[in-house]
């Protein structure tokens, strides 16, 4: 790999709407809500976006889904979709037109509105397949949960002090998402409650999963020049140190080397990330991050995979705290996908909209009236990982953004 | 030898063309198909034709002697009765016969002529009968409804008499969804036609014709005739060109444009078409299609002119009425909703009483010689009692005595017209008359009978003998 | 002499006790239970369950054919033996037919079959019988009738049973019936059937075959015939003259009246326990009667492996909730989904798939020697190996018959269906290849790690006119 994007590209400006259900709201509304706060935010005008890439899973087709609301005149507009990781490959392929010396100013935008099918919850992946699809049936539950059987299997773990770990996940998501006004689910939950919820796919019961949301969240990422004289006065732009993808050959279900208690992509695509960012001991070094957890036993193992606790440890450090919002390594600051929501072709902006808005200080811009704040202390690096797919096969992007020089 | 012994065929009397469908559905997929289909009457179904087609088959040949019965279609009456013993008993056939349906494939036809090929070979039985009948439905607006016709057909196997032998066959299963339909649905589903054509008929039928002449070693050149199932009309001749056929000396008329692709029956009747033309001597290439392809190599012997005095496809076909308009085919085929009909019937009657109702049996007073129908106990002319031989009427004609036509009971096909007529030989039949011309009914007109399904209620089907005009 | 190789047969995994019936009607009582075909077995998935059972050490690709008996088979057009011949794995030569809309559907088959090798036509011929029939909620025959399989794999070679003779009488007297559009099968006042049906033309038959071939019911070891319900069933064996202890048990009270299959699963039941030279009478009946002759040989030892009748009475589960039975069975309409379920199964892929999706096939590598399944959404057949990267060079690799063990499963609450839970798994096989499949017929308290699971052919789901059919997982019961 000859080039890396550190310090290369900067956020100027960010955006995110409130995730929930939100029926009085379409598509063309959150996107033009995400973006007018990315503008206001970056102190620029549509006009002065040069492209502008958007993601969305299934709320829209072409460039013209944000052309249109946005009356964006002419510019390039390009789709992108990859699964639940769409609005990471959003960002990381506008960041890349700007590190080329194609444009200067650039608008990443994710979007999903999924109330309006009369549905609860995600597809079950298209069609039949041509009757074999073994799992086409499956929703996504039933792949992740099977991460925790084996998990828990491997490594001695008893049902019930499986289900605690994986609980205490959960529990920590909803106390950070509490505190988040723009959250989803702002209600705190008890340990009592989430161990005796109803099953979803066992192991996994209804506080393990996250739910589904409508919601958009946007960026303006440009030069770090250019981005430095938008923000004169305000706070510093946040920089991009590294932003990986990984893509695995989705084999998971019939090679007999995956093991089902970690995912192999998030090991590569954190990897890469870390040699592009120079970080050899993310455990120290990564002050913060959002991750993935449409599950909370996919929070559990990417821990693992991201090298935040040693392999077959992080019961330990989730029990102990240490992931907690004044933990030493918080996780899910704003509550992550468990609790602000999944707006599939959203999340990943939303969480690089956290870790934006923690590194600028700015994070209580977003505080539940009332509540104490959620603003960590000096946090120098954030991580972000963005999981598109299931444990078998999937999209991971691992992202990492900091102020500048760090 | 095993092979054919003979053969007829039933085509129903009504035709509806094509383009009067087309019409109905104009502007929208309303493309007409060239021809006319045939559309079974609303009394017909694939138990009766399949009784028209047998006995035009066994015309001349001693019904005693039939040792099995195999019944083909995808469309049979009941899924829990066997049709295959309706139609033996409708046939006056014996009651010691070895019966089978034979489904779910538009192979069904060949299906059972191979087990009745199989059953004389392994001396199990020494005259089978195969009858295939369908009545698909093509759903409406689609070109299948257009495509589909009625009909039924029926060949005797044996080991003597052979008019057509066997002389070779292949057969291949392949389980391609081009057509189907479960046991829910009313309407045949179709996936895209130029996947069932060309992964489908095409592909099945040429890679069975291939292996079969390359088993036996024979090519195209080497046959008289090719009786090949058609998909439609044009398929029909790509496949004989891909084969190598020449379609004006070689092809055998699909019967496509005046009947319709009748289903499980219908490479049969292809098949009862060309044995009509045949001459001594001719081979023959024979192919089915459906979920596969059977294959055989028939070779015509000088017994073929046996087959003469048949009303077989050809007869059938040159005998038609039209039907004056698509309502009246979507109420032969209750489309249109189920008219309650009158009758109520019973299990326990329809079976005490099947002797006269279904083997159309009459008595013949052993007394005076009189014939009655139904069987009466005390002879009407002498008083003899419980004294008579049951004789079969079914193959006899009528000759109309007097007639009424009742606007008033409920039909499918009003004016009811209510009949009584004389049986040739003695005895005097009540019944209904039915593809008939309301106009052209008159005393002293000449009748025969033909099996029909009289009403269903509770999901029983009654069905008995009704009259008609001479086809 | 042409005759029986092997035998093979099937119950479904579930019982339902007629006195859980009985409850929900608010009835007492109820003799003994009846099988019932799981929410995703229907004729053709029972068909290949006794299929592969009479298979068993016998290589597909050398049967000839695949005769299937039913009375209630998924499709009306579209052949039921070719889909299962396919699964079963037999050759795309074999010459498949549907026998059916007759409850001696079972036993024409088999006579059938036994023409065509007897004609030479044909060396092996697998028959295969199977119903899954309904009687309508609270009524008699909801009680009686049960769902199960069974088959045989006819041929002149090996011949483990004789056929040495048969007798065949037609009667179109209408006890039992359900036309085409009929979901329940209907019934006359019983003792009409009774009195000019069943206790007359099998009793005929069964005189006749003894007339034809001179011999008397002291000459059978065993008698297995077709019986409506127990108290019939033995008086028949009366009639024919047969004491008790040369009554087959009829199965009734275990498995129910099977339709087709019956005959052939009492059959089955009586060759389980047969000595060489025992000869048997079987005798069906529907719509007439067939009367068979029958005389086991030496060779019958060697089938003794077989699940056969008398180990899958014994590997069962109760169903105590008649509730359930009348979901599965679809006889209640359903709530709407409200969440996302896949759309119709592309035709043309269900076809270009067949050589690997229904037969279950993967690939074997030929530099590495990996084996290996393929199950994308649009196809399954690899093309690259997984695990040297080789391009096209493989050797078709056959799973269906390769036993495996669990690597993870959970249970799916959320994904509906008609039996929640789905339990989804991901197992390893013996031999090598891994492959993720539904897991059925399972306690969801015994699934755990490492245990052993072997390969079922279900249907995944009715949609559009269309039965779309895969392969699950179930644990091993032998």
């Amino acid at each position: 790999m000859s080039g890396s994007i550190k310090d290369r590209v900067a956020i100027a400006g960010m955006g995110c709407t409130r995730f929930g259900e939100r029926w009085d709201t379409g598509t063309n509304d959150l996107l033009v809500e995400a973006a007018y706060q990315a503008f206001e935010d970056a102190g620029i005008e549509p006009k002065d976006v040069e492209a502008a890439w958007l993601g969305t899973s299934s709320s829209g087709g072409t460039g013209m889904t944000l052309a249109e609301p946005l009356r964006l005149q002419y510019i390039p507009i390009t789709r992108v979709e990859n699964a639940c990781a769409t609005a990471s490959e959003a960002f990381r392929n506008a960041a890349y037109a700007v590190a080329a010396g194609i444009h200067d100013i650039v608008l990443a935008i994710g979007v999903e509105k999924f109330k309006d099918s009369g549905m609860s919850g995600m597809g079950g992946g298209g069609t039949d397949g041509p009757g074999h699809a073994m799992l086409s049936q499956g929703l996504p539950p039933r792949q992740f949960a099977m991460l925790a059987t084996t998990y828990f299997s491997r490594y001695g773990l008893s049902f019930e002090e499986g289900k605690h770990m994986i609980g205490r996940v959960s529990w920590k998501s909803h106390k950070n998402g509490a505190l988040t006004r723009n959250a989803h689910f702002q209600k705190e939950v008890s340990m009592e409650t989430i161990l005796n919820a109803p099953m979803i796919a066992w192991p996994l019961g209804l506080y393990d999963c996250c739910g589904v949301s409508d919601g958009a969240a946007a960026a303006i990422i440009t030069t770090p020049k250019i981005a430095k004289r938008l923000r004169k006065g305000k706070e510093p732009p946040v920089f991009a140190k590294a932003l990986q993808i990984a893509i695995s050959p989705r084999d998971g279900n019939y090679n007999s080397k995956y093991d089902w208690t970690h995912v192999e992509a998030t090991v590569r695509a954190a990897e890469r990330a870390y040699k592009e960012a120079g970080i050899t001991n993310p455990r120290e070094e990564i002050s913060m991050a959002e991750v993935h957890d449409c599950f909370s036993i996919t929070e559990a193992v990417t821990m693992e995979d991201l090298r935040f606790s040693p392999r077959g440890k992080v019961k330990d450090d989730i029990e102990s705290g240490r992931f907690d919002l004044d933990g030493a390594q918080p996780i899910q600051l704003d509550g992550g996908l468990k609790c602000f929501g999944h707006p599939v072709g959203a999340s990943g902006l939303r969480m690089m909209y956290e870790m934006y808005m923690q590194l600028q200080g700015r994070a209580d811009e977003v505080l539940n009236p009332g509540m104490p704040s959620r603003q960590i202390k000096n946090p120098k690096l954030g991580l972000t990982h963005n999981l598109g797919g299931s444990p078998d096969g999937c999209a991971i992007f691992v992202g990492i953004v900091g102020l500048e020089g760090v | 030898m095993v092979g054919i012994t003979s053969a007829g065929a039933y085509v129903p009397i009504y035709r509806l063309a094509r383009g009067d469908i087309a019409r109905v559905w104009a502007g929208g997929r309303g493309v007409a198909v060239a021809g006319e289909r045939a559309v079974a009457n609303f009394d017909e179904d694939t138990i009766s034709m399949a009784v028209e087609a047998s006995i035009d088959c066994l015309k001349g040949i001693d019904r005693e002697q039939i040792d099995g019965l195999y019944f083909a279609s995808t469309t049979a009456p009941y899924r829990e009765k066997q049709s295959a013993t309706m139609v033996a008993e409708a046939l006056d056939l014996r009651r010691e016969i070895f019966t089978a349906d034979f489904t779910d494939s538009l192979r069904a036809g060949t299906n059972a002529m191979r087990a009745a090929i199989d059953a004389v070979k392994a001396g199990s039985a020494k005259k089978v009968l195969v009858t295939a009948a369908d009545c698909r439905l093509g759903a409406l607006q689609s070109e299948y409804e257009q495509n589909f016709g009625d009909g039924a057909v029926a060949i005797l196997i044996s080991n003597s008499g052979v008019i057509a032998s066997v002389e070779g066959s292949y057969s291949h299963s392949n389980d391609i969804i081009d057509l189907w339909r479960t046991d829910t649905n009313t309407f045949v589903n179709a996936s895209e036609d130029r996947f069932s054509v060309t992964y489908g008929y095409l592909e099945n039928v040429q890679e069975g014709v291939s292996k079969l002449l390359e088993r036996y070693n024979l090519s195209p050149k080497d046959f008289a005739k090719a009786a090949l199932y058609a998909f439609d009309a044009r398929r029909h001749l790509e496949l004989a060109r891909n084969l190598g056929f020449d379609a004006k000396t070689q092809l055998q008329d699909s019967l496509f444009n005046t009947v319709g692709n009748t289903g499980a029956a219908y490479a049969l009747m292809i098949l009862a078409a060309t044995l009509e033309e045949a001459k001594a001597g001719d081979r023959i290439l024979f192919t089915s299609y459906g979920d596969g392809c059977d294959a055989y190599i028939l070779q015509a012997t000088d017994k073929i002119g046996k087959l003469k005095g048949r009303k077989g496809i050809k007869g059938h076909v040159a005998s038609k009425l039209p039907l004056p308009d698509y309502t009246k085919y979507l109420r032969y085929r209750s489309l249109l909703g189920e008219l309650a009909l009158a009758g109520e019937p019973v299990a326990t009657i329809n079976w005490r009483e099947r002797n006269w109702s279904v083997r159309c049996h009459g008595s013949k007073c052993r007394e005076c010689g009189k014939i009655e129908w139904p069987i009466q106990r005390i002879c009407a002319y002498c008083g003899a009692k419980d004294n008579y031989d049951e004789v079969r009427l079914s193959d006899k004609k009528l000759t109309l005595t007097t007639f009424s036509k009742d606007s008033l009971a409920r039909s499918v096909d009003p004016p009811i017209i209510v009949c009584i007529a004389s049986i040739e030989g003695g005895g005097r039949f009540y019944a209904h008359m039915t593809d008939r011309d309301p106009d052209k009914v008159e005393v002293g007109m000449p009748l025969e009978l033909t099996f029909r399904r009289l009403y269903s209620k509770d999901d029983i089907h009654t069905y008995s003998w009704k009259m008609r005009p001479i086809r | 002499m042409a005759g029986i190789v092997s035998y093979g047969a099937y119950i479904p995994y579930y019982r339902l006790p007629r006195s859980v019936i009985n409850k929900a009607w608010g009835r007492g009582g109820g003799r003994g239970e009846k099988a019932v075909a799981g929410f995703d077995e229907d004729s053709i998935t029972m068909s290949i369950a006794a299929g592969l059972d009479c298979l068993k050490r016998t290589d597909p690709k050398t049967v000839d054919a695949l005769f299937l008996a039913t009375t209630t088979a998924p499709y009306k057009e579209r052949q039921n033996s070719t889909i299962a011949a396919t699964a079963l794995d037999l050759r795309r030569d074999a010459r498949n037919a549907d026998f059916a809309n007759c409850l001696r559907a079972g036993t024409t088959a088999l006579l059938s079959a036994l023409d065509a090798v007897n004609a030479g036509s044909l060396k092996s011929v697998l028959v295969t019988a199977a119903d899954t029939r309904l009687g309508g909620a609270s009524g008699e025959n909801e009680q009686a009738f049960g769902d199960g399989s069974a088959a045989f794999l006819l041929g002149n070679k090996g011949v483990a049973v004789e056929i040495e003779g048969s007798y065949t009488l037609s009667d179109d007297l209408a006890d039992y019936w359900r036309a085409h559009e009929d979901t329940f099968v209907r019934a006359w006042e019983d003792r009409f059937g009774r009195d000019e049906g069943y206790m007359k033309i099998p009793a005929e038959a069964a005189a006749g075959v003894m007339k034809k071939y001179n011999l008397a019911p002291k000459d059978f070891a065993k008698v297995c015939f077709y019986g409506a319900n127990s108290r019939a069933h033995a008086a028949l064996g009366g009639e024919m003259k047969f004491k008790p202890e040369q009554i087959q048990e009829p199965l009734l009270d275990t498995v129910g009246n099977t339709g087709a299959a019956l005959p052939l699963m009492i059959l089955v039941a009586a060759l389980e326990n047969a000595k060489a030279g025992d000869r048997i009478l079987l005798v069906s009946w529907g719509n007439g009667s067939d009367a068979i002759v029958l005389r086991v040989t030496e060779q019958i030892e060697k089938i003794r492996d077989r699940r056969g009748i008398k180990r899958h009475l014994d590997i069962k589960r109760t169903l105590d909730n008649y509730g359930r039975y009348l979901r599965w069975r679809e006889m209640v309409p359903l709530d709407p989904p409200t969440r996302h379920e896949g759309g119709l199964a592309s035709m043309a892929a269900q076809w270009r798939e067949h050589a690997t999706a229904l037969p279950l096939y993967g690939v074997k590598c030929k530099q590495c020697g990996t084996p290996q399944l393929f199950q994308s959404a649009s196809s399954t057949h690899a093309r690259i190996c997984l695990e040297c990267f080789a391009k096209d060079n493989f050797e078709p690799y056959r799973f269906a018959d390769k036993r495996a063990k669990l690597v993870s499963f959970s249970h799916d609450y959320l994904g509906g269906g008609i039996d929640p839970p789905t339990t989804a798994a991901i197992i390893d096989f013996d031999g090598g290849g891994r492959g993720a499949f539904n897991m059925v017929d399972r306690d969801p308290d015994e699934c755990q790690v490492g245990i052993g699971v072997e390969m079922t052919f279900r249907k995944l789901r009715y949609l559009l006119g269309s039965h779309t059919y895969v392969w699950k997982c179930k644990p091993v019961r032998d």
